[in-house]
């Protein structure tokens, strides 16, 4: 096995590009980032690990806009996210420069996942190791989109979706609860399944939403702080009405 | 001269010919320079020969109920007439149509390939392509093509999900967005006739009238313009054809001949 997995352009006699496989092991190593979509909102959700104290928090922006109606996030090796974003910014001007309109998220979607693809057949590279999440509002028809891409260059459209760190649990939890939501309740939603995997505080998490009117928005700490007060609290009206289901039975 | 095959080109290029700045913008077309030892004025007397005359009559309008395109049809070689009955009306797809002027394999072999482009847009984007991003598809090309001797003068008219849309490109890399353009020899006087009676509240009749008249009188004054008028319609559901007559019919059809009183009749002598 060690000898098929050196190089990306060699299969395994068992069909596997072992490259692409360690690359996505790199993304579940990464931070847990999560994406609702709504009706009329599309939330991210990203990990933040613990404030290291000298750090400038503003210089390190997880979630990014690729152009004023698309945003991204991701999960796993920042300095290739870099280099994604900025050729996937690029293909964004490029676009409005050659038919004179803004791309769709599919289209952007559909740019990036190719260039993923195409280091994973080329020689004398590796793969991106990251995973991500777009999302954002198609120019004229106004439909909200959220789309994910791998190392291995496939992308699908999805309702909610998590990648990273305990991607699988986030996911669980989303596909348990999972409603068609709107605006404020779409973010309850994303930073519930956050929640599942993450400390709770607004310090250990950065959202932020699009939508058609204002774009890209990131939630200030004391929002996030907020709405994970007004979860907790539901989490414990809903924890005391079952204890006084079970109450009478009690004798 | 190295054609443009980007339409036809696999989306995966070359992995050596990377370039990340250069990335997402096509490399212009280039061919090797002729020795010489003024080029610029071997470029300017090359143009001249081919000399964008254009030699025709087309013109195009957008009005209430959508856009009405029309054209003749005689091509000319000099003082030659060498066809009285050419298709300047190109139909790019169902619902996209493009004007002939100037050379006609130039405008012919464009507007194919920019049919290709299109269809390529459609399949990988599942949607139309919309009239401003195909027109400048076409001026794009077109201007890679700059100095290079096409002459091209073309209007694309089509009906996408904005509505009706009209754009004049040029082989210079012009492009213009307008409510009403003619193009070629004969435009002057198709103007004048169009410009006079244009209003944007015509019904289809009236509108495909006024298109044909300024047709018919451009060839009547025009030499490099005759043989037939061709009016096309694009509506939302995309594009009709709805009349081809001959310019000498529309001439009697316009001032028909009226019996006149003879004045000094000639009869025949019987006898001396």
């Amino acid at each position: 096995m060690a000898r098929y997995d050196r190089a990306i352009t060699v299969f395994s006699p068992d069909g596997h590009l072992f490259q692409v496989e360690y690359a996505l092991e790199a993304v579940r190593k990464g931070n847990a980032a999560v994406g609702v979509r709504g009706t009329d909102i599309v939330v991210l959700g990203v990990e933040k690990k613990s404030a290291v104290k000298l750090q400038d928090s503003r210089s390190v922006r997880k979630i990014v806009s690729l152009d004023d109606h698309i945003a991204l996030a991701c999960a796993g090796l920042k300095a290739d996210a870099r280099v994604l974003i900025n050729r996937a910014r690029i293909e964004c001007q490029s676009h409005r420069l050659t038919v004179e309109d803004p791309v769709t998220v599919e289209y952007i979607t559909r740019y990036i996942a190719g260039l993923q693809q195409k280091y994973t057949q080329s020689g004398g590279v590796r793969p991106f190791g990251l995973s991500t999440l777009i999302v954002g509002f198609d120019p004229y028809t106004g439909v909200p989109s959220l789309y994910q891409t791998d190392p291995s260059g496939t992308f699908s459209a999805w309702k909610a979706n998590a990648t990273g760190r305990n991607s699988n649990s986030m996911r669980e939890f989303l596909e348990k609860n999972y409603k068609e939501t709107s605006g404020h309740e779409t973010i309850k939603l994303a930073i519930r399944a956050l929640l599942e995997v993450v400390e709770s505080g607004g310090k250990n998490i950065e959202v932020a939403t699009i939508t058609k009117e204002h774009g890209l928005r990131q939630l200030e700490e004391s929002e996030i702080d907020a709405i994970v007060a007004e979860i907790e609290a539901e989490k414990a009206a809903a924890e005391a009405a079952k204890k006084a289901l079970a109450a009478p039975k009690e004798t | 001269m190295k054609l443009d095959t980007t339409g036809m080109e696999s989306a995966a290029p070359v992995w050596g010919s990377h370039n990340e700045l250069v990335d997402g913008f096509s490399v212009a077309p280039s061919f090797e320079l002729p020795n010489t030892t003024d080029f610029d004025g071997f470029q300017k007397e090359a143009i001249q020969m081919v000399k964008p005359a254009k030699g025709t009559t087309t013109l195009a309008f957008i009005f209430k109920e959508g856009v009405m395109v029309a054209a003749d049809s005689r091509a000319s070689m000099g003082g030659y007439i060498s066809s009285q009955s050419v298709k300047k009306i190109i139909e790019i797809n169902p619902y996209m149509l493009g004007t002939m002027a100037g050379g006609a394999a130039d405008c012919q072999f464009w507007h194919r390939n920019l049919g290709t482009k299109c269809r390529l847009h459609e399949l990988a984007n599942k949607c139309r392509i919309s009239v401003t991003g195909a027109s400048k598809l076409l001026a794009n090309i077109l201007y890679s093509y700059r100095g290079m001797g096409l002459s091209v003068g073309t209007m694309i008219a089509g009906w996408d999900e904005t509505g009706p849309g009209l754009y004049y490109v040029d082989n210079e890399g012009g492009r213009l967005k307008g409510m009403r353009f003619s193009v070629g020899s004969g435009s002057p006087y198709a103007y004048g006739v169009l410009d006079n009676g244009y209003r944007y509240d015509m019904s289809v009749e009236e509108a495909a009238e006024l298109a044909r008249r300024a047709i018919y009188h451009a060839t009547f004054r025009d030499g490099a313009s005759g043989g037939v008028a061709s009016v096309y319609y694009v509506g939302p559901n995309g594009w009709k054809k709805l009349s081809g007559d001959d310019v000498g019919e529309l001439h009697y059809r316009y001032y028909p001949v009226m019996p006149s009183t003879v004045e000094q009749e000639m009869f025949e002598v019987t006898g001396a």
